[in-house]
């Protein structure tokens, strides 16, 4: 292993580990920021994770092991999931042929046991946003394919880092695609990550959540381990967005650079969303879902275009 | 009917009410179409005797009657069957006096015996219960709620409460203060301060001062602005339109504030007592709240606008919780909810107050939605806005008016039913004294007691995650309900 890919390990795994709270301080900055607060430090949900870690786990007596376990299990199949993925200049630290797809059912598998220690607790409140959550899931699972395979097509190279290629060879139809495939991972983004308008992460009222509903028995080390989780989980996606719009063939100090400031501007875009627009109805979640879908079908008829010319 | 007509506040000699047989006065309840405004029990001796209060809001006046109830009666055809409104009356008279009230259609506990509440049940292999409750996860009070859904489609909602029941009725009888008067529901304190102090004053035959009457109403109004605007934020908070929420909540403290500079308590404690108020308002002080009521006026007027404007709000709000006009005619929703249903009843106006004559009303295009529930509000913050101004208007005649009467002591054998519109609507207070001048009876009725099951009617056929935006729309009261 050279310096190179060592150093570059460091930096993403660093990344992956801590941006998830710097871009959740980000986003709450900016809420306070619309709302003629002032606002917590951009720190302060590092600090509540650290809080968290402190105190001690109750679990529900409905429970079996399997809530125990869970999410241990949702914490480390995200991270190993953000292990194939994407992040500055391009570099995936486990990287192999057709990555998106064994990071795509890793993500899933994460996703299946958060589901079931959700209905662990035998709790109607669980259930019903392990319900929602499973379903929103289902219908961004095969556009999230149409999408990866459509710009790996394009790279011509079956890794999931060769995505970070294509704004090298923008022309045209390329910025097309990539302005597609970013809006398409925006949206997953959000529905993903449970943000406004799909769910609202700072409501109290259970019957109205999604993901927040799922983790209500969960206190202590699983409550930080969930969240941290599903802030890792954003930033893998911030980071495919990255690599669409980052060329991966420019200095590390740089591409760094761009990064963060790709943090910054998604998590105060994020912000400025869940400050602007109210919360769809849940009806209405699975319209704005499809439309993720409708942008793979532009990105995939847009790649066999440039891939095989009109 | 044989009854004694009534107006608002008026005192009269039990003798003056007509007792009537019971089988006779249900038969004529149950054909009636006047509103019940109160319906409860005394006991006397191994009898009860059952006062009903009808509202005819027509003429302003109120219809009082009474039956003598034997001791032998242990049951009889419940006016509930035939007449929708009473159904809470009724459940709540069971409970106090176990008079049974046959064929009643839903005769559960009101707010004892709460363990063996039999709930309604729906069964099917695609059918699921939620229960919420009763501790609740934001800092609300305590309410047991139970959906029978299918998937997110919510078929009926149960709604148990009298978790909170303290009693209060009885304390008051037991030793009558304001203090305790005040703080039955926290949210509505000028409105439940005032209509006690009125009954007292009514009973007692104290005279309060013009100017102390004027300082009631604009505090009155003020309540009314502060919870409405509070409201309008907590709407939009639960749809998560942040900046809704942010802006109404600056301007709801802009109110209540001025309430605190008013009185030394945010929500108005202490400011009404038995013979009148404890603060006076003069010159400097209506000229601020002026000012405070002009700039809240302004943020309102701009806030809600932009939140109207944005199609997400609007796509929560429209056609979301419809309760029909028949339906909540059927059910006696008052107040606000019923306004917003196309209900135009509003006991400022309808039972005569010489303090709101001639103010103008504009009509409402009622919607019965979330929608409609939000915009009735800001109709209302509007028009109290513009009372207020005009009541601190007159209060300038009335400069040397004292502001606290000396209170009179209670004249025995007396009745007096006093109604006060609060910000959620028609609060009723009612209250007899027995042949030594001490109160016997106090019966409260909350608008929240009438318009409960309005909520159960505005979720079904809802989405189950619209019930928190349906619920704060109502946004009923738990504590006056229990009592």
């Amino acid at each position: 292993m050279d310096k190179h890919t060592i150093l570059m390990t460091l930096i993403n795994l660093t990344i992956l580990l801590f941006a998830p709270f710097f871009v959740i301080g980000v986003i709450k900055k900016t809420k306070a920021f619309w709302g003629g607060r002032k606002g917590v430090s951009i720190f302060q949900p590092f600090w509540d994770f650290l809080r968290l870690l402190k105190k001690s786990r109750v679990i529900s007596s409905s429970t079996s092991p399997i809530f125990n376990i869970a999410f241990v299990i949702v914490f480390v199949s995200t991270l190993i999931a953000g292990l194939f993925a994407p992040l500055v200049m391009g570099f995936s630290i486990i990287n192999t042929s057709c990555a998106f797809i064994i990071f795509s059912y890793i993500l899933g598998f994460s996703k299946f046991f958060a589901l079931i220690g959700a209905m662990d607790t035998a709790s109607s409140f669980e259930g019903m946003g392990a319900s929602r959550e499973a379903c929103f899931t289902t219908i961004i699972e095969p556009a999230f394919f149409i999408i990866l395979a459509s710009l790996i097509a394009l790279s011509g190279n079956y890794t999931f880092s060769s995505i970070s290629q294509l704004p090298q060879n923008f022309g045209s139809l390329g910025i097309l695609i990539i302005i597609t495939a970013s809006s398409a991972i925006f949206i997953m983004l959000l529905t993903e990550c449970s943000r406004v308008p799909v769910d609202d992460p700072a409501t109290h009222l259970e019957l109205t959540m999604i993901h927040e509903v799922m983790v209500l028995d969960n206190s202590g080390i699983d409550l930080a381990l969930s969240s941290w989780a599903n802030g890792i989980k954003m930033v893998i996606l911030m980071g495919i967005i990255g690599n669409l719009i980052i060329p991966a063939a420019i200095p590390l100090k740089i591409s760094l650079l761009c990064f963060i400031a790709l943090f910054i501007i998604l998590g105060v875009i994020i912000g400025t969303i869940e400050s602007l627009i109210a919360r769809l109805r849940m009806s209405h979640v699975f319209e704005f879902i499809f439309v993720m879908s409708s942008l793979a079908l532009v990105v995939a008829s847009l790649s066999a275009v440039k891939i095989y010319g009109v | 009917m044989d009854y004694i007509t009534i107006k608002n506040n008026q005192r009269i000699s039990i003798l003056d009410i007509p007792v009537i047989d019971f089988e006779v006065l249900r038969a004529q309840l149950c054909a009636s179409n006047l509103r019940v405004l109160s319906f409860f029990g005394v006991r006397e001796g191994d009898f009860v005797k059952l006062y009903v209060a009808l509202g005819d809001d027509e003429k302003g006046e109120i219809q009082l009657s009474s039956a003598l109830i034997d001791k032998n009666i242990k049951e009889y055809d419940s006016i509930t069957a035939e007449n929708l409104q009473y159904h809470m009356f009724e459940r709540e008279f069971y409970e106090q006096f176990g008079i049974l009230p046959k064929n009643h259609p839903w005769l559960k506990p009101v707010r004892k015996n709460l363990d063996s509440y039999d709930f309604f049940e729906m069964e099917g292999s695609s059918l699921h219960q939620v229960a919420v409750g009763p501790i609740h996860a934001g800092v609300i009070e305590p309410g047991h709620f139970r959906f029978n859904c299918q998937g997110e489609k919510v078929y009926n909602l149960e709604i148990m409460l009298g978790y909170q029941h303290r009693g209060v009725e009885d304390l008051i009888v037991k030793k009558p203060s304001i203090q305790l008067a005040e703080s039955v529901c926290g949210d509505s304190v000028i409105a439940y301060a005032m209509a006690y102090s009125q009954i007292m004053e009514e009973l007692s035959d104290t005279k309060i001062s013009t100017k102390a009457k004027i300082i009631r109403r604009i505090a009155l109004e003020t309540e009314r602005i502060a919870i409405h605007i509070g409201d309008m934020g907590a709407i939009l908070g639960d749809i998560a339109y942040l900046m809704g929420k942010e802006v109404y909540g600056v301007t709801r403290t802009l109110v209540i504030n001025t309430m605190l500079e008013i009185s030394g308590s945010r929500f108005g404690r202490g400011l009404i007592d038995f013979g009148g108020v404890n603060f006076d308002i003069d010159k400097e002080m209506s000229e601020k709240i002026k000012d405070t009521l002009n700039e809240v006026k302004k943020t309102v007027e701009k806030m809600t606008k932009a939140s109207l404007k944005s199609s997400t709000v609007m796509s929560r709000l429209e056609k979301t919780g419809v309760v029909n006009q028949e339906t909540a005619q059927e059910l006696n929703l008052v107040g606000m909810i019923g306004r917003s249903c196309g209900i135009d009843l509003d006991s400022r106006f309808d039972f005569e107050d010489e303090f709101y004559k001639g103010l103008e009303k504009k009509p409402f295009r009622a919607t019965n939605d979330a929608y409609s529930r939000f915009r009735i509000r800001y109709k209302e913050v509007m028009e109290s806005i513009s009372y207020t101004k005009h009541l601190l208007r007159q209060l300038d005649e009335y400069k040397d008016d004292s502001i606290l009467s000396q209170a009179q002591k209670l004249i025995p054998a007396s009745f007096a039913l006093s109604i006060v519109e609060s910000w959620r609507g028609e609060l009723v207070h009612a209250a007899l004294t027995d042949e030594n001048g001490n109160l016997k009876r106090y019966k409260i009725k909350d608008p929240s007691f009438n318009n409960w099951w309005g909520l159960s009617m505005a979720v079904r056929n809802n989405g189950i995650s619209d019930f928190p935006l349906c619920n704060k729309g109502f946004d009923l009261s738990y504590c006056g309900f229990d009592l």
